[in-house]
């Protein structure tokens, strides 16, 4: 979706400001919500539960950038866990479970063949190869994807085949339709393809695409 | 609540104010802030153990700070969830205490250091970033698939993940917050140098830039090049030279005659 994550090449944010002697977590919730969101994801299995990236991306573009990082995470686990049904507003209002609710139950994986995350151990096709010329297509899907749109209609060249992966784009509920496993490229952009005379005359940036991203040049 | 602030609270009270509004707190010497002290925090342990006593008698406890909003908020959440017995305490005791002391870029420094001293462990590295860091066992989460770039005289890399936060978590750790920040997404893809200006590296014009964006399964480390005067050096004291910063791209390592770096 066309929103405020896809930061890449954005002005006006200011310059970056390292903090020296950096603690993991600046605040206990900081860990909590971090530790929670890891462990509660088993719960996710065979329910209505939009993806991770999918759910901090759908948050309004003036609240993102309002909230902390960890403040996100805590919005997506519990936007998740309401939208499942495993937790109750008042529940969360209160601190304390519902006596009256029935106890959450561990579901199986509901979606058959589903492929995760990683590289997959599959004989797919590959379209392009080292060297091939490529453009990066001019998508706008309503889901979750990881072409960002500085990519869009610019031309670069496939250096390195990763293997295959499933497509982690989602439809814009959330969900992911179907894996469609296939190649992830390594792909080069001369930085004058994307930013023009602003940047530097031999620098590149380098993007991982999905064949989906991406057409003959 | 008691919104005169004069009796005390508990976590009931709390967590009702908090889903109210910070506005309900703002009583003198109870004004809210964005960053709660650990002690805040704990304060409010001490009341998750009170749940089941009576409230009517004095807390010794009356007169602190009450914890922030979204502290509050954490806290209710994670006690429904351990008496729902969705999460275990334990395990998420775990998962803090390993990404705060064991898993950080002192993994990467090591990595960094054995493909300086090692010339055959640093062709694996470049050629296949997963199975060389794979000897040194620092796969998991976040750096299933890890590719390695390595900085010459004539290239410099950059790491960045514009879309979110995607780093290699089992060599350098979490991200630091400028790594997450809005500025450094926007920025690093657009003008790399003058990010790299802003962290103490001017880069002359002749070095190419190549700025990696994390976008898919893959994590990318930067190898930095090793610094002068490190000849005598062992690995182990290589290691302490390798800085998270050196790892991203944003810094150099330094020599270790002209003082340290980040």
């Amino acid at each position: 979706m066309n929103t405020i994550h896809d930061m890449g090449g954005m002005d006006g944010f200011g310059p970056i400001e390292p903090e020296e002697n950096e603690p993991v977590f600046h605040h206990r919730w900081e860990g909590r919500v971090f530790a929670l969101t890891r462990a509660v994801g088993r719960w996710g299995r065979g329910r209505n539960w939009p993806g991770f990236r999918f759910t901090l991306e759908s948050i309004p573009p003036d609240e993102y950038l309002r909230m902390s990082y960890y403040e996100r995470w805590f919005h997506m686990m519990t936007s998740r866990l309401l939208g499942s049904d495993l937790i109750t507003d008042t529940e969360l209002e209160t601190g304390y479970a519902d006596p009256g609710a029935a106890a959450p139950e561990m579901l199986p994986a509901s979606r058959s063949g589903s492929l995760g995350f990683g590289l997959l151990d599959l004989d797919v096709p590959a379209r392009f190869s080292p060297g091939d010329g490529v453009r990066a297509r001019n998508l706008h899907p309503r889901g979750h994807t990881r072409q960002p749109r500085y990519v869009r209609g610019r031309v670069g060249t496939v250096v390195e085949d990763f293997g295959v992966y499933a497509l982690q784009d989602s439809d814009a509920a959330g969900q992911q339709p179907g894996d469609r496993p296939q190649h992830v490229y390594s792909v080069r952009f001369e930085a004058r393809e994307l930013w023009g005379d602003r940047a530097g005359a031999g620098d590149s940036v380098y993007v991982d695409l999905w064949e989906d991203y991406l057409e003959p040049a | 609540m008691d919104e005169t602030g004069e009796r005390p609270v508990d976590r009931r009270g709390f967590i009702k104010g908090s889903a109210v509004g910070a506005a309900a707190f703002a009583a003198p010497g109870k004004m809210m802030t964005d960053r709660t002290d650990e002690a805040e925090v704990h304060a409010a342990d001490a009341h998750e153990h009170d749940h089941g006593h009576d409230h009517g008698h004095d807390h010794d406890h009356d007169h602190q700070d009450v914890p922030s909003d979204i502290a509050l908020r954490v806290r209710a959440l994670e006690s429904v969830l351990i008496e729902k017995e969705m999460v275990d305490p334990a395990a998420l005791d775990e998962i803090v205490d390993n990404f705060e002391n064991r898993i950080g870029p002192q993994n990467g420094a090591r990595v960094v250091a054995r493909a300086w001293v090692d010339p055959g462990f640093r062709d694996r590295l470049l050629a296949d970033g997963t199975s060389a860091i794979g000897e040194l066992d620092y796969l998991g989460g976040q750096g299933e698939h890890m590719k390695v770039v390595a900085n010459t005289d004539s290239v410099h890399n950059l790491i960045v993940c514009t879309l979110c936060s995607c780093y290699p978590w089992p060599t350098l750790g979490l991200p630091p917050v400028w790594y997450k920040s809005s500025a450094y997404r926007a920025r690093a893809v657009i003008e790399p140098r003058e990010v790299l200006r802003e962290f103490g590296l001017d880069l002359p014009e002749d070095v190419e830039v190549r700025v990696w964006d994390s976008t898919a399964d893959i994590r990318y480390l930067v190898l930095p090049q090793r610094p002068a005067g490190t000849a005598d050096m062992t690995e182990e004291q290589l290691a302490e030279l390798v800085t998270r910063d050196s790892m991203v791209g944003v810094a150099r390592v330094a020599s270790p005659s002209s003082g340290g770096g980040r």
